[in-house]
């Protein structure tokens, strides 16, 4: 009877333990996981940012402005254009 | 008694009840304690429970954040991001004159200014400074100055700027649309915060959740039918005509000629919805969605198709426009015209002429049809304040009104209305419903008038916008166009001004297979001319030509390219 006894005290501190060390583990990863939801999150800020950076700089008064100024660029009169028919197929 | 010798108190006889009262009293305190305890343990386990749990456990809000606007093609018009208020509490700063002024600096601000702000030891609140970017906030938090905090908050940019103004709107300081699709797509676009139970550490880290009381949703994101590069377009092109024309005002719409998709909408005077610091409402009012104006001979086409599907003419039917009188009006062409064709009375744009082709309707077919094309009702696209127009019952119609709602006096009319109306030309005798939103199919039209009718009236509307015809600056080099003009005097007073004048022009193109449908419309031109053929016809043409090119459509009047449009100023 005593022998018994033993064992299961024996039985009951293992589990006791090792409720313990997964308890603790499931929070280590918990806790890692709220680090890569927050690193998640902050990528995410940081395309709005750069969506927003792109379409500062993509706005079509700035590139005709550039187009124009900088590079010179200007539409194609009618004189200088030829309209080319593709045969159909 | 061998008690006597070891304690001289017990020597003395006391009475035996005394000795039972203590330790009845004993016991019975002891009973208390573990009825409290069993009380407590076992039978109200939810108190000493809540009271644990506040402790440790934590309610963690959850921001969510507004859905994005974008155009057709996925280009952002309205993005919210995040961003930092920084905020103290003065009763319990502790600060010295070091972390003042590396605060100051952190913040961008004037000493004086935080030194004001933070002396109201009576306020538990004040705002340092609201919505400054994450990476300054960083700065400022890591002072680690006790009684500073910061607070999230969302900031909506629109990077489109005063180009999309008018469409996409605007919100206010609490996150909610005030104008604009912001306010006709809010519940959409408004996402809805949530928050979660979750165990935090000494350290303030979470280490467990609890459970997740309500999950934050993301607003969606919505997709317009405006296309970004055709917007861009409108604008510059409408800008230039208002200015050009010392116009009060001006609107211009871009239509999808087979999908009713309002591809660009665009009005002057405009804003910035970055910066709305001194906006006034004549800025904001969305006018080809919200004012109305007589359409004026933007009309005629309409009469024309009427009696054309009625049978009542023929294109070749000729119409004397010698003096008319109707219930003692007399009706008057700018000049006269002597007897032309039914396609001449478009293409020269004649009042008489379209009153006397009104004749052979009753009101009641006139009436309905007018109904029919969607004068009178709001367009249905959603858009907050869209206007419905005056069109008064075909039963209470006069004979001179009738003929003056002929030519478009008497009926008022959005510039969307009126955009919408001509899809009957581009879409076999079809009507389309307008949608501001990109669609995926196609929308269920509603057949008007038949394909043929609405062919020849096409090739009316096209040798108006020849030379010949009232706007030849309508012209684009190498397509086919199609569209008409509108000149009508602004009400005013119950009458009408003398010298105020709105003057339009709608049309489409190209002829052949049309893809889009531009309306135009200049508020009180007061420059040296005011006819729509010489003010909006031009603004017509730039934008369409510079929009076919952009599209790629093939020219279908290759022959036309080479030639110069008459005057056209075409600035694309």
């Amino acid at each position: 009877m005593a022998r018994v006894n033993l064992l299961l005290l024996a039985a009951v501190i293992a589990c006791a333990l090792g409720v313990i060390s997964s308890q603790h583990r499931a929070r280590k990863l918990f806790t890692e996981l709220e680090g890569e939801q927050a690193a998640a999150k902050k990528l995410d800020e940081e395309f709005t940012q750069l969506q927003l950076e792109q379409g500062a700089w993509a706005t079509h008064k700035r590139v005709e402005a550039v187009a124009a100024k900088s590079l010179g660029m200007r539409l194609p009169d009618p004189s200088n254009t030829v309209i080319v028919t593709v045969p159909a197929r | 008694m061998k008690f006597e010798k070891r304690a001289p108190q017990l020597r003395l006889k006391l009475e035996g009840w005394r000795s039972r009262v203590v330790l009845f009293l004993a016991i019975g305190g002891f009973a208390v304690l573990a009825g409290r305890a069993f009380y407590l343990q076992g039978v109200n386990t939810s108190f000493l429970k809540a009271k644990g749990e506040a402790r440790f456990t934590r309610v963690v809000e959850l921001p969510a954040s507004r859905g994005a606007v974008r155009d057709r093609n996925g280009n952002a018009l309205a993005i919210s991001t995040p961003v930092e208020s920084i905020w103290a509490s003065p009763d319990e700063l502790e600060i010295d004159e070091d972390q003042e002024r590396a605060l100051a600096k952190a913040l961008a601000l004037p000493l004086d200014d935080i030194r004001q702000k933070v002396d109201r030891k009576d306020r538990q609140f004040v705002y340092l400074k609201r919505q400054i970017s994450p990476d300054q906030a960083a700065r400022v938090m890591a002072l680690r100055i006790p009684g500073v905090f910061q607070q999230r908050e969302y900031r909506r940019y629109y990077p489109a700027g005063e180009l999309m103004a008018h469409v996409v709107g605007f919100t206010g300081i609490d996150d909610r649309g005030q104008e604009g699709m912001e306010l006709a797509a809010d519940p959409r676009l408004a996402g809805s915060p949530g928050s979660r139970k979750v165990i935090k550490d000494r350290k303030g880290r979470i280490v467990e959740d609890v459970e997740s009381v309500r999950a934050p949703k993301d607003g969606e994101a919505i997709t317009l039918a405006i296309d970004q590069r055709l917007q861009f377009l409108a604008h510059r092109e409408l800008k230039a005509a208002v200015e050009q024309n010392r116009a009060k005002g001006g609107s211009l719409v871009i239509v999808d000629a087979r999908s009713g998709e309002v591809l660009a909408l665009v009005n002057q005077p405009d804003y910035n919805p970055n910066n709305r610091a001194n906006v006034t409402g004549r800025q904001t009012r969305n006018r080809s969605v919200t004012d109305l104006f007589e359409p004026g001979s933007t009309m005629k086409p309409f009469t024309v198709a009427a009696a054309l599907d009625a049978g009542v003419v023929k294109p070749d039917t000729l119409v004397s426009t010698g003096p008319l009188k109707i219930g003692g009006w007399t009706i008057n062409d700018s000049h006269p015209l002597g007897t032309l064709t039914v396609a001449q009375v478009i293409q020269k744009s004649s009042n008489i002429g379209t009153a006397k082709i009104q004749l052979e309707m009753s009101a009641e077919t006139m009436g309905s049809f007018y109904r029919e094309l969607g004068f009178g009702a709001a367009p249905q696209t959603g858009f907050p304040g869209e206007a419905k127009g005056l069109l008064k019952p075909w039963n209470k119609w006069r004979p001179v009104e009738q003929a003056t709602m002929s030519y478009g006096h008497g009926i008022s009319v959005s510039l969307l209305q009126l955009a919408r109306a001509y899809t009957i030309f581009t879409n076999d005798g079809q009507l389309l419903p307008l949608s501001l939103t990109r669609l995926d199919a196609q929308p269920v039209a509603k057949p008007l008038i038949s394909a043929e009718s609405a062919r020849e009236v096409t090739r009316m509307m096209e040798m108006a916008a020849m030379p010949g015809g009232t706007a030849p600056r309508a012209q684009v080099p190498g397509y086919r166009v199609a569209g008409k003009t509108g000149t009508a005097h602004k009400p005013e007073d119950g009458g009408y001004a003398e010298k105020k004048y709105v003057s339009s022009f709608v049309g489409f193109g190209p002829v052949s297979n049309p893809r889009f449908i531009v309306a135009v419309m200049l508020d009180e031109p007061s420059g040296a001319k005011y006819y729509g053929g010489d003010v909006s016809a031009p603004a017509f043409s730039a934008v369409m030509g510079a929009a076919l090119r952009m599209m790629s459509v093939p020219p279908d009047a290759p022959g036309t390219f080479n030639v110069q449009a008459p005057a056209s100023g075409d600035r694309g």
